[in-house]
């Protein structure tokens, strides 16, 4: 019997249960440091879920991807500085972001995406050092370095009001992907993963759905980065940095590649983490240099839970359930000769 | 009658070694010829040439009389060349019915589409499921398929190219690495193909028995070059073929 997807699944109330949390939490912890720190939350899991879509589900590492990030938090501050903080220069700015994104990673995925797996991550990385550098020389534009700070629109100087904006952007997003990797093509993205020569011979010209999968991904990065600069009121050259594109990497792998909802909870662990590893640092000075313990606890998730939180449950769900199917079938098999 | 698939001089080098060194073959539609012949005598690598996984370095292939030089292995199955392959290559971590159902959807042309969920489209699951049962995968449709044994993920790898549904099958060593007990079931699929007589078959096997049993006709490679082409009473009398296969001619 083929089961068809149901709208009570158990993972739709789980996804249910978890948006439910976040639209009560900024009540229930009541203060604008959460609010801020939810909302940073939000966007990296947007972020995090647009690299899962080419690492987790097609396969391909990119060390670009703040690129997508970059464009799009660079167009939402000079639109905003140059033509005014309203709401609609600021969906002008997403779209504007989007388009220019998604013709930047059509170009960049025809010239690269043909390349095998690690040539493909070090042009990329290529790729973005030349957007850094060139953010960082056109000074008349970005301001280099030093970056700048605009105001951002009325509505959104209330945090709880943009942080809803920003909860929004992630419910629509997730739906999206999630939709996408469950349609045909997304079944193809995840058989070109698995293995992309027999992809191939079955009839499928790969290099248009990956590069379909970056133009996906970038766009998708280029809204989470257009959202980050909102809640900054001020860009510089860091949001183009490799920095970014580790943290969505380490977000999806902690989380659970090809999975999306991982992704979301590998951003939710570091966010918080980093916030509390950091706030720990006033009281034990140790924790100054947080990072160093970020860097062992990255290395002990990367070889104790290869698959990442979501990967690990989900494994030990289905472990659970056909041992106690097999159970069951032994304790039938008894009764039925002890019948006999 | 025109041949449904060709080769004129058809050749490839890797160095300096010829792997398959001018051969004129051809076969009729919904005939089913057999490629027999020693270790390394150029079988695979001329199937990779048939279906574009390899580009020869002199000759062509045709297809119904059009040149397919500049088609990828791609186009060559949307054309309607399918193949499967000798180490079986199925997509591991995907289950059974999702392995046979991305081949459907691939002969349905449902690619680009993003917006559906992929259960809704019940005729590509339903064809799946269909051609599972006719490579006895049935029990198996909801495992993964590196949980299955080598002989059935041979199965498998037919129900995939069955999926295809393409006019011409090539088939590599179908049988390779099974045990005595898993050939008939595959030799029972094969047959069951052959008797809808509705697909053009070439074969590489090394089992005897079966390639006479199934074969319209042999050809026998060796050292890359074609050696004989026949019925499979004539091949059986060669008396070079003999020697080949016996050892009584030395590899170049």
């Amino acid at each position: 019997m083929i089961k068809q997807p149901s709208l009570l699944s158990r993972s739709n109330i789980v996804y249910t249960v978890i948006v439910g949390v976040l639209i009560v939490l900024p009540f229930v912890l009541d203060s604008r440091t959460m609010t801020i720190l939810l909302t940073q939350f939000c966007i990296f899991a947007i972020l995090a879920m647009s690299y899962d879509i080419l690492l987790g589900y097609t396969g391909i590492i990119s060390f670009g991807h703040a690129m997508f990030f970059g464009i799009g938090a660079y167009t939402t501050a000079i639109m905003l500085s140059d033509f005014g903080p309203t709401v609609g220069i600021f969906a002008a700015s997403i779209v504007v972001g989007i388009v220019l994104s998604a013709i930047i990673s059509v170009i960049s995925g025809a010239l690269t995406l043909r390349l095998k797996s690690h040539f493909y991550a070090m042009f990329t990385l290529a790729i973005s050092g030349l957007f850094l550098v060139l953010a960082e020389k056109w000074r008349t534009v970005t301001k280099g370095n030093d970056g700048f700070t605009f105001r951002a629109p009325e509505l959104f100087r209330e945090r709880l009001y943009f942080y809803f904006l920003v909860l929004i952007c992630l419910v629509i997003v997730f739906i999206l992907l999630k939709r996408i990797v469950a349609s045909p093509f997304g079944k193809v993205l995840i058989a070109i993963r698995e293995n992309e020569q027999r992809t191939r011979s079955l009839g499928y010209k790969t290099l248009g759905y990956k590069i379909i999968a970056s133009v996906i991904a970038g766009v998708v990065a280029s809204l989470a980065g257009s959202l980050y600069v909102i809640s900054l009121r001020f860009v510089n050259t860091s949001v183009l940095t490799m920095d970014i594109t580790l943290d969505a990497l380490m977000m999806t792998i902690i989380g659970g590649v090809g999975t999306l909802i991982g992704p979301i909870i590998g951003a939710g662990v570091i966010e918080f983490a980093q916030h509390y590893l950091s706030g720990l640092a006033r009281d034990y000075p140790i924790f100054e240099r947080w990072i160093i313990f970020f860097g062992i606890l990255y290395i002990l998730a990367v070889i104790f839970f290869p698959r990442g939180i979501v990967g690990t449950i989900s494994s030990s769900y289905n472990g659970w359930k056909l041992k106690k199917g097999q159970k069951k079938t032994v304790k039938l098999i008894e009764k039925e000769e002890i019948q006999q | 009658m025109e041949p449904i698939l060709k080769t004129s001089n058809l050749s490839i080098k890797f160095g300096e070694h010829k792997a398959v060194d001018n051969v004129n073959f051809e076969i009729s539609a919904k005939h089913f010829k057999s490629i027999i012949g020693p270790n390394g005598a150029g079988k695979t690598t001329f199937f990779n040439l048939l279906s574009g996984e390899l580009e020869p370095t002199e000759g062509d292939v045709y297809l119904k009389g059009q040149s397919l030089r500049k088609k990828s292995s791609v186009d060559r199955t949307r054309l309607g060349i399918g193949r499967s392959f000798q180490i079986t290559n199925v997509f591991p971590n995907l289950t059974v019915l999702e392995n046979v159902r991305l081949a459907v959807q691939s002969k349905r042309k449902v690619r680009f589409h993003m917006l559906h969920h992929f259960l809704k489209y019940k005729e590509i699951t339903n064809e799946a499921a269909e051609i599972l049962e006719q490579v006895l995968l049935t029990d198996k449709m909801h495992q993964v398929a590196n949980q299955l044994s080598h002989g059935e993920k041979r199965k498998l790898e037919i129900g995939m190219l069955l999926a295809l549904d393409t006019e011409i099958l090539l088939l590599d060593e179908p049988t390779a690495g099974m045990s005595l007990e898993e050939v008939p079931a595959i030799l029972d699929v094969i047959r069951s193909i052959k008797e809808r007589g509705d697909k053009t078959i070439l074969l590489i096997e090394h089992k005897m028995d079966m390639i006479i049993d199934l074969s319209d006709s042999i050809m026998v490679l060796f050292n890359g070059s074609l050696l004989a082409d026949g019925t499979p009473e004539e091949i059986m009398e060669n008396e070079t073929v003999q020697k080949a296969y016996l050892g009584g001619l030395a590899y170049e």
